[in-house]
C-alpha cells in the first residue's frame, strides 16, 4: 500500500503502460476509431488503450451538441461530394482521402441514428429510419438536421461499450510523443499527466492514433475580456494534435490554411440554417446586397471568383464591405420568418421558432444568451453577422493538417501517396484523423467519426503485421519526467522570490504566454487586428517574435495540475502557431481571400502555387524544412 | 462568459460516487472547495478559470441539484438575460428570460433510446480479415455506391 502523501505535486507517481495500440484524443474521430478498432482487433489478443484530456461524454468540439451533421451523401455520389470540397477548398485537396470519406460517411450516420441520435424527416417519412430510405430535412445539399444536444453523449457510449470502460483512461493530457531508440523516424510512445491525481504517464505502443483536435486561441479572439473564451471552435482544442506530431517529425500539410467563419456577432452562433434552411438574406447597413455590390473584386481570383463561391470569398465579399465601411452587416432573420410563416398556420410558426432556436441552443447557447441579454427577438429584429478570429482545423470548412498516407484503390493516385497503411503519417506508427488529417477538410463530425474508423482498420494491421515489435523510447523516463514537470518546479524554485505570485521575473504564467502568443499572431499574421492581411516583412517581425517566445516558454510556471495543463496547451498552441506563420511566409500568393492576404503577393496563382505545401519540423534544431508536392486531379471537373 | 455556482443550492456533490461539474468540464474550469479556502464557502463547487468558459453548459445540464446557472460574459451581453436548460433522460427543456422580463420556452427531443441502452455490435456483421487490407469496406459493409466514371482515369 502506497501512503496518500507518497505522491505530490512535483513529485508524480510514475505510470509505464504497454499496449499495441494508444488512441489519443476521446473526439469525433477518436470515438469512431473505438467502434471500428475492436471489431478488427477480436480474437488477436491486442491491447488497445483511450486516453482523453477531459471527460468522453462532453469532450472535444461535439461537447455542447451539434444541429446539423453536415457530411452526409444519401442520393449525392462522393464524386460529386469530392468537388463541392475541392471548389470550397480552392483548389487544394488530396481528392483520395475526400472520396474515402465520402463512401464511408453514411454507414456512421446510419450507426448513429440506430443508437438513438434523433434525425429530423421529411413530412411523411417521420419513424423511418435512413437507412430504411427515410428522408432526412436537408439543410444543405450535404447537411440533415438533427436534434443534437445529446449526441456526444450517445457516440460516446457507443464508443465506451466498444472498447470497454477498463480501457479507457479519461483527464490524462498527453504532452509529447517519443520516437524510437533504434528507429528515429518511428513513434514508440507517448508521455502525459493526470489533471486529477499526481501520476505520470508513459505509454510504450507499436502505433497511436493522434486525434487532438485543431488548434483554437492561437489568434486574439474578438473578446479579450471575461468573453475571451467565446471561441467558434472550442477553447481547448489547443493545437496538440499538430504540434505533437510536428514535434515527432510528422510532415505536415496546408498548415498555411485556416478557418475564419462568418457567424452571429459575439455569441458566434451557426448561419448555416439561418441562410439554407430559412432562407434569410446578408446585407450591408444600409439594406444593400454587399455580395452583388463588391462583385468586381473578384476579378483578381480568376476562376475562383465565379459562384458557387468557395467560403473563404463569400467572407471576402463581407471584409470588403465592412472595410470600406459600410458596416454592420446584418442577417435578415425578420424578413425570412415572416416569407416562411406566409404559408403556415400558428402551430407551424410556433414550430419554426423553435426551429430557430434550437439552431443555437444545440450548438452555441452562448449565442442565444447573448439574445436574451439584448432583447433581440430573431422574428423581430434583424442580428449583426461578424467575422471571427482565425482557427486552425482539418475538419470543418479547413484543412490543415498533417501529410497522411492514403488508400489504395482509388484510380489515378500517385504510388507516392499511399506509402503504407491508411491514414499514417510520415512517421512510422504515428496515424491520424478529424481535425489531424490535412488536405481534407469538409468531413465534419461524422466525416471525422469515420476517419477514426478507416485509420482503425490499417492501426490493427499495422500492429498485427508488426507483432514481435518492441518500443524503446529514446528518452528516459526521468528525463521527460524532469521536462514535463519543469514548470513545476520553476514555480517552487522563484515562487518566494516576490510577494505577488503572479509577477516574477523568473517565470511566466500561462495565461500571459497565451496573450502574448495571441498578441504576436493578431498584430502580425493576418489577425482581425488587420483586417486578415500580412506581408513578408510582417512575418519577419512574427518569426522573431515567435522565437523569443519560444524561449520564454521553457519559464512557464505551474502553480498547480490545472497550470501544468495549461501550460502545456499553449505550449502546443506555438508549436502549431509557428508552423501556420511559416507555411503563409512560403505560399507567396493570396491563395484564400477572406480567410488571410498576402498584400505582397495579392494574386492567386495556380501555375506556381497549385500544389500542397509541406513541411517538416527538427525539434533539436529548432528547423522547418518546406517542400512542395504537386496537386493531382481524380475526378473529373 | 461564465458559469457560476448558486450557494444556496450546491451541497458539493456529497455521497455522490463522482461531483458531477468538476468531472464533466471539458475545460478543467469546475473545482471544489474541499474547506472553503478558495472562495469562503465550504463544500461547494467553483468555476476556477471564468474568463476560459466556453459556455457549452455541460456542468449546467448535469448538475443533480440544478445548483449551475451563468451569467452571460460582462464584457459584452448586458446584464439580466438568462438561458437555463432542463434536463431529462431523452429531452431538454430550455427557459429563456429576457433582459426586458420576456420569457420563451422549448422543449426538444435529445435521444430515441434509452440511456445506457446501446449495444454497439449487436446484430452487426462479422469482420472477415481477409478484408483487412481493403480500404473500399469497414466492418459494417455500409460502404455507399460509387459512380466510377466519375473518375478521370477509371
Ligand atoms: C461550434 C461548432 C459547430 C459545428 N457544427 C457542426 C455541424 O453542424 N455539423 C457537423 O457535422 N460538424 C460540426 N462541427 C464540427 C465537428 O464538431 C468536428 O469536425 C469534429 O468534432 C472533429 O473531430 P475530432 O475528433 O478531430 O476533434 P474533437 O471532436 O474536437 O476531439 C478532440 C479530442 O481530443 C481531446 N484532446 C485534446 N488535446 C488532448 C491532449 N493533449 N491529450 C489528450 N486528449 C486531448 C479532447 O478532449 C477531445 O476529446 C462543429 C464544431 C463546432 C465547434
Ligand atoms: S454538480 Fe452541482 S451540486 Fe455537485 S458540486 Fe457541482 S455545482 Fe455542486
Ligand atoms: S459551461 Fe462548459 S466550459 Fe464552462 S464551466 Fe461549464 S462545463 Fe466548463
Amino acid at each position: 500500500m502506497t501512503m496518500a502523501n507518497d505522491y505530490f505535486f512535483g513529485k508524480p507517481e510514475i505510470i509505464e503502460e504497454k499496449v499495441d495500440i494508444l488512441i489519443i484524443g476521446g473526439g469525433m474521430a477518436a470515438c469512431g476509431c473505438a467502434f471500428e478498432i475492436m471489431r478488427w482487433a477480436e480474437g488477436t489478443g491486442l491491447k488497445i488503450k483511450l486516453v482523453d484530456k477531459a471527460a468522453m461524454d462532453r469532450s472535444g468540439a461535439v461537447a455542447m451538441g451539434l444541429s446539423a451533421i453536415n457530411t452526409y451523401m444519401g442520393e449525392n455520389d462522393p464524386a460529386d461530394y469530392v468537388r463541392y470540397v475541392r471548389n470550397d477548398l480552392m483548389g487544394i485537396i488530396r481528392e483520395d482521402l475526400v472520396y474515402d470519406v465520402g463512401r464511408h460517411v453514411d454507414d456512421s450516420v446510419h450507426n448513429f441514428e440506430e443508437w438513438g441520435l434523433p434525425v429530423w424527416k421529411q413530412p411523411g417519412d417521420e419513424g423511418k429510419r435512413l437507412v430504411d430510405g427515410g428522408k432526412p430535412v436537408r439543410s444543405g445539399r450535404w447537411q440533415i438536421m438533427i436534434n443534437g444536444e445529446s449526441y456526444k453523449g450517445i457516440v460516446a457510449e457507443a464508443a465506451k461499450k466498444s472498447l470497454g470502460i477498463e480501457n479507457i483512461q479519461e483527464r490524462v493530457f498527453i504532452v509529447r510523443l517519443v520516437t524510437d531508440k533504434n528507429d528515429p523516424a518511428r513513434v514508440a510512445g507517448a508521455v502525459g499527466f493526470s489533471v486529477r491525481d499526481h501520476k505520470f504517464y508513459i505509454y510504450k505502443f507499436k502505433c497511436c492514433l493522434i486525434a487532438a483536435g485543431g488548434a483554437v486561441n492561437v489568434f486574439r479572439p474578438r473578446s479579450v475580456g471575461e468573453g475571451i473564451g467565446r471561441t467558434w471552435y472550442p477553447v481547448w482544442n489547443a493545437g496538440s494534435t499538430y504540434a505533437m506530431a510536428a514535434e515527432c517529425g510528422a510532415e505536415m500539410t496546408m498548415m498555411e490554411n485556416r478557418f475564419v467563419p462568418t457567424r452571429f456577432k459575439d455569441g458566434y452562433g451557426p448561419v448555416g440554417a439561418w441562410f439554407l434552411l430559412f432562407k434569410a438574406k446578408a446585407m450591408n447597413a444600409y439594406g444593400e446586397d454587399y455580395q452583388e455590390k463588391n462583385k468586381h473584386t473578384l476579378e483578381q481570383y480568376g476562376k475562383y471568383g465565379k459562384p458557387p463561391y468557395g467560403t473563404c470569398v463569400r467572407n471576402h465579399l463581407m471584409l470588403e464591405e465592412m472595410r470600406n465601411g459600410f458596416g454592420p452587416i446584418y442577417i435578415d432573420t425578420p424578413t425570412a420568418m415572416a416569407e416562411l410563416a406566409k404559408n403556415m398556420t400558428p402551430k407551424q410558426v410556433k414550430h419554426l421558432e423553435a426551429e430557430a432556436w434550437e439552431d443555437f441552443l444545440d450548438m452555441t447557447i452562448g449565442q442565444a444568451g447573448v439574445w436574451a441579454g439584448e432583447n433581440i427577438e430573431p422574428e423581430k429584429q434583424p442580428s449583426e453577422l461578424m467575422p471571427t478570429e482565425p482557427y486552425l482545423l482539418g475538419s470543418h470548412a479547413g484543412c490543415a493538417g498533417i501529410w497522411v498516407s492514403g488508400p489504395t484503390d482509388i484510380p489515378g493516385v500517385p504510388s507516392h501517396w499511399s506509402w503504407g497503411y491508411n491514414r499514417m503519417t510520415t512517421v512510422k506508427g504515428l496515424f491520424t484523423a478529424g481535425d489531424g488529417v490535412g488536405a481534407s477538410g469538409h468531413k465534419f463530425s461524422s466525416g471525422s467519426f469515420t476517419e477514426g474508423r478507416i485509420a482503425a482498420k490499417s492501426m490493427v494491421k499495422f500492429a498485427l503485421d508488426h507483432k514481435g515489435w518492441k518500443p524503446e523510447p529514446v528518452h528516459s523516463v526521468h528525463d521527460l519526467v524532469e521536462e514535463i514537470y519543469r514548470p513545476v518546479r520553476t514555480f517552487l524554485e522563484h515562487k518566494d522570490y516576490t510577494t505577488a505570485i503572479d509577477v516574477n521575473p523568473h517565470y511566466i504564467t500561462p495565461k500571459m504566454l497565451q496573450l502574448r502568443l495571441q498578441k504576436i499572431m493578431d498584430e502580425y499574421v493576418a489577425g482581425v487586428a488587420t483586417w486578415y492581411r500580412t506581408n513578408a516583412k510582417m512575418l519577419e517581425v512574427a518569426e522573431r517574435k515567435l522565437e523569443m517566445l519560444k524561449q520564454d516558454s521553457l519559464k512557464t510556471r505551474a502553480k498547480d495540475l490545472h497550470e501544468l495543463l495549461r501550460a502545456w496547451e499553449n505550449y502546443h498552441r506555438i508549436i502549431a502557431a509557428e508552423c501556420h506563420m511559416r507555411h503563409i511566409q512560403f505560399r507567396e500568393e493570396t491563395r484564400y481571400p477572406g480567410y488571410y492576404y498576402r498584400t505582397d503577393f495579392p494574386k492567386i496563382d495556380d501555375d506556381k502555387w497549385r500544389v500542397f505545401v509541406n513541411s517538416k519540423y527538427d525539434r533539436d534544431s529548432g528547423k522547418w524544412t518546406f517542400r512542395t508536392e504537386p496537386y493531382v486531379q481524380l475526378i473529373k471537373d | 462568459m461564465p458559469t457560476y455556482v448558486r450557494t444556496d443550492q450546491c451541497d458539493g456533490c456529497k455521497g455522490r460516487d463522482k461531483t458531477a461539474c468538476v468531472y464533466i468540464c471539458p475545460h478543467d474550469l469546475m473545482k471544489l472547495d474541499p474547506d472553503g479556502s478558495d472562495t469562503g464557502h465550504t463544500m461547494k463547487a467553483y468555476n476556477q478559470e471564468p474568463e476560459q468558459c466556453w459556455e457549452c453548459y455541460a456542468c449546467v445540464k448535469v448538475c443533480p441539484l440544478n445548483a449551475i446557472e451563468v451569467r452571460h460574459y460582462a464584457d459584452v451581453v448586458p446584464l439580466g438575460g438568462m438561458v437555463q436548460p432542463l434536463r431529462a433522460t431523452d429531452s431538454i427543456t430550455w427557459t429563456i428570460r429576457f433582459r426586458n422580463g420576456n420569457m420563451k420556452r422549448f422543449e426538444f427531443p435529445t435521444r430515441t433510446t434509452a440511456e445506457d441502452s446501446i449495444n454497439p455490435y449487436a446484430g452487426k456483421p462479422e469482420v472477415n480479415m481477409d478484408e483487412i487490407s481493403n480500404p473500399g469496406v469497414l466492418f459494417t459493409r455500409g460502404t455507399h455506391a460509387c459512380d466510377l466514371s466519375q473518375f478521370i482515369h477509371s
